[in-house]
């Protein structure tokens, strides 16, 4: 079924592998980075194939293996599956809310050769992470999966998602992951793309409340130098050069979906007329050297001016596509967060709706995230 | 890089759970696999983390490396610690 392979030089191995293993999850975060139109259970690969997307994986050059969701921990196959990927020398990484882990399940993750663990937090208050969450008693459990990580010895991650209803507690955020024993927290403001987009106006902080917030975090760097390392993505609208997104198009990692349909990025399908490949059909070699969504933006011959001639375009790589295609409607154009771009006043328009924000006035109410009913329209 | 902490001579520095020094044979290159990073070595970094077991001190590490390469014990004292500082700093080794 695959045709023989084509091994190009030009073309370096992926180095890891986002596996969302399901879009169930217990959690309804109005902010997820998972499409809107969710898979459904029925259809999600089985173990047999996730062991041999895995295998192929590794045989192809990834090192990391990034276990994702939805809540991976949903499905019962998940001890296997890390036990397997740990087999064939990935470095195993489990992206969780933690729901659906318990003490005993830590244990068996740990014992299968789990190496790290990514655990997200709605906000820094039972309360309010809970409403954020869209789920009952889910902070709770949290802070108890924290305690097992520490205890069987996993080094740990705290998630933070930034956005209108926990931004005053951005940098109390990163005192709690010190607390709760992550070496490593990340305070990533809301990227406006999939379930974010659709709840844009309950989300959006005002610039006054992002500019505080991204300092106060910035400020604990030095805090918590040598305790804990600080990953920090802020909004890039007011940025002059766009960000080098996933590193380059189809060149550090692959994301396959549950219903295993191999991308270069989660947003990937927001762009139309890409050819997908799925891994039942294909290998992962074949899917990263040939499968045309892949081919499509690399390299630099796709790229229009600006970019074309600019002597960054090998270190940003013209930025995101996706964001490209939202805001022009043209994925080869230039990410309109760059100041060179003959559409940066779409940006200038975003930034300017967070000037409008009043953050006295409360927000609306939540989209929540769920596979069951049709999301509407935005 | 900033001033290296001062680590003593008696501490025993070692990799982690989650931290782990891998060959790979698709790069052939050694690696310091850590948790979303990778850290590309070069050999004599390779050198000191393959010593870091948690039972030679920082000393017995330099010691180690003299005998094995014949070098100047100053000097590489020098590199091991400013490695382990910079490592230590982003969590990836424990002092």
């Amino acid at each position: 079924m695959n045709a023989p392979q084509k091994v190009s030089e030009a073309i370096a191995a992926p180095v890891g592998i986002l596996a969302e293993l399901t879009h169930r999850c217990p959690l309804a975060c109005p902010y997820c980075s998972n499409p809107v139109e969710l898979d459904a259970r029925e259809g999600e690969l089985d173990t047999e194939t996730w062991k041999r997307v895995f295998s192929e994986a590794a045989a192809v050059g990834v090192l990391h293996a990034h276990l994702s969701g939805g809540e991976p921990a949903s499905r019962r196959d998940l001890v296997e599956i890390v036990k397997h990927c740990h087999d064939v020398g990935l470095y195993t990484n489990l992206i969780t809310s933690g729901v659906g882990i318990s003490e005993a399940r830590m244990r068996e993750l740990a014992d299968a050769g789990l190496d790290h663990v990514q655990l997200s937090i709605q906000d820094a208050e039972a309360e309010s992470a809970d409403r954020i969450g869209g789920y009952k008693g889910g902070f709770a459990r949290k802070m108890d999966v924290a305690k097992w990580v520490n205890e069987v010895g996993i080094p740990l991650t705290i998630n933070a998602v930034i956005h209108r209803a926990n931004i005053a507690r951005a940098g109390r955020m990163v005192e709690f992951a010190v607390e709760l024993g992550a070496r490593r927290v990340e305070i990533a403001h809301t990227q406006y793309y999939a379930w974010a987009y659709l709840n844009r106006k309950a989300l959006m902080p005002s610039r006054e409340q992002v500019e505080k917030a991204v300092a106060e975090v910035e400020a604990m760097r030095k805090t918590y130098a040598g305790k804990i390392v600080i990953d920090h993505v802020a909004p890039d609208y007011y940025a002059r050069y766009p960000k080098a997104c996933m590193g380059g198009w189809a060149k550090r990692t692959l994301n396959v979906t549950p219903h295993g349909k191999a991308l270069p990025c989660h947003a990937a399908e927001t762009i139309p007329g890409l050819e997908f490949w799925n891994v039942r059909d294909h290998s992962i070699s074949d899917i990263w050297f040939n499968a045309p969504a892949f081919n499509a933006f690399r390299g630099d011959d796709w790229m229009v001016e600006p970019c074309r001639s600019c002597p960054r375009k090998h270190q940003d790589y013209g930025g995101c596509r996706c964001q490209a295609m939202a805001l022009t409607g043209d994925p080869r154009n230039a990410d309109p967060i760059c100041h060179l771009s003959p559409h940066h006043d779409k940006v200038a328009a975003i930034a300017a709706t967070f000037e409008e924000v009043d953050a006295n006035v409360p927000a609306a109410d939540y989209v929540y995230r769920t596979l069951k009913t049709q999301a509407p329209v935005a | 890089m900033s001033e290296p902490a001062a680590i003593s001579s008696d501490s025993k520095p070692h990799l982690p759970r989650g931290m782990h020094l891998k060959h790979d044979a698709t790069r052939g290159e050694w690696l310091l696999m850590a948790p979303e990073r990778v850290l590309k070595l070069n050999a004599v970094a390779v050198e000191i983390l393959k010593r870091c077991d948690g039972k030679a001190t920082l000393g017995e590490i330099v010691d180690q490396l003299a005998a094995a390469f014949a070098a100047d014990r100053e000097r590489i004292e020098t590199d091991v610690r400013a490695l382990l500082a910079e490592l230590a700093a982003k969590r990836m080794v424990d002092l």
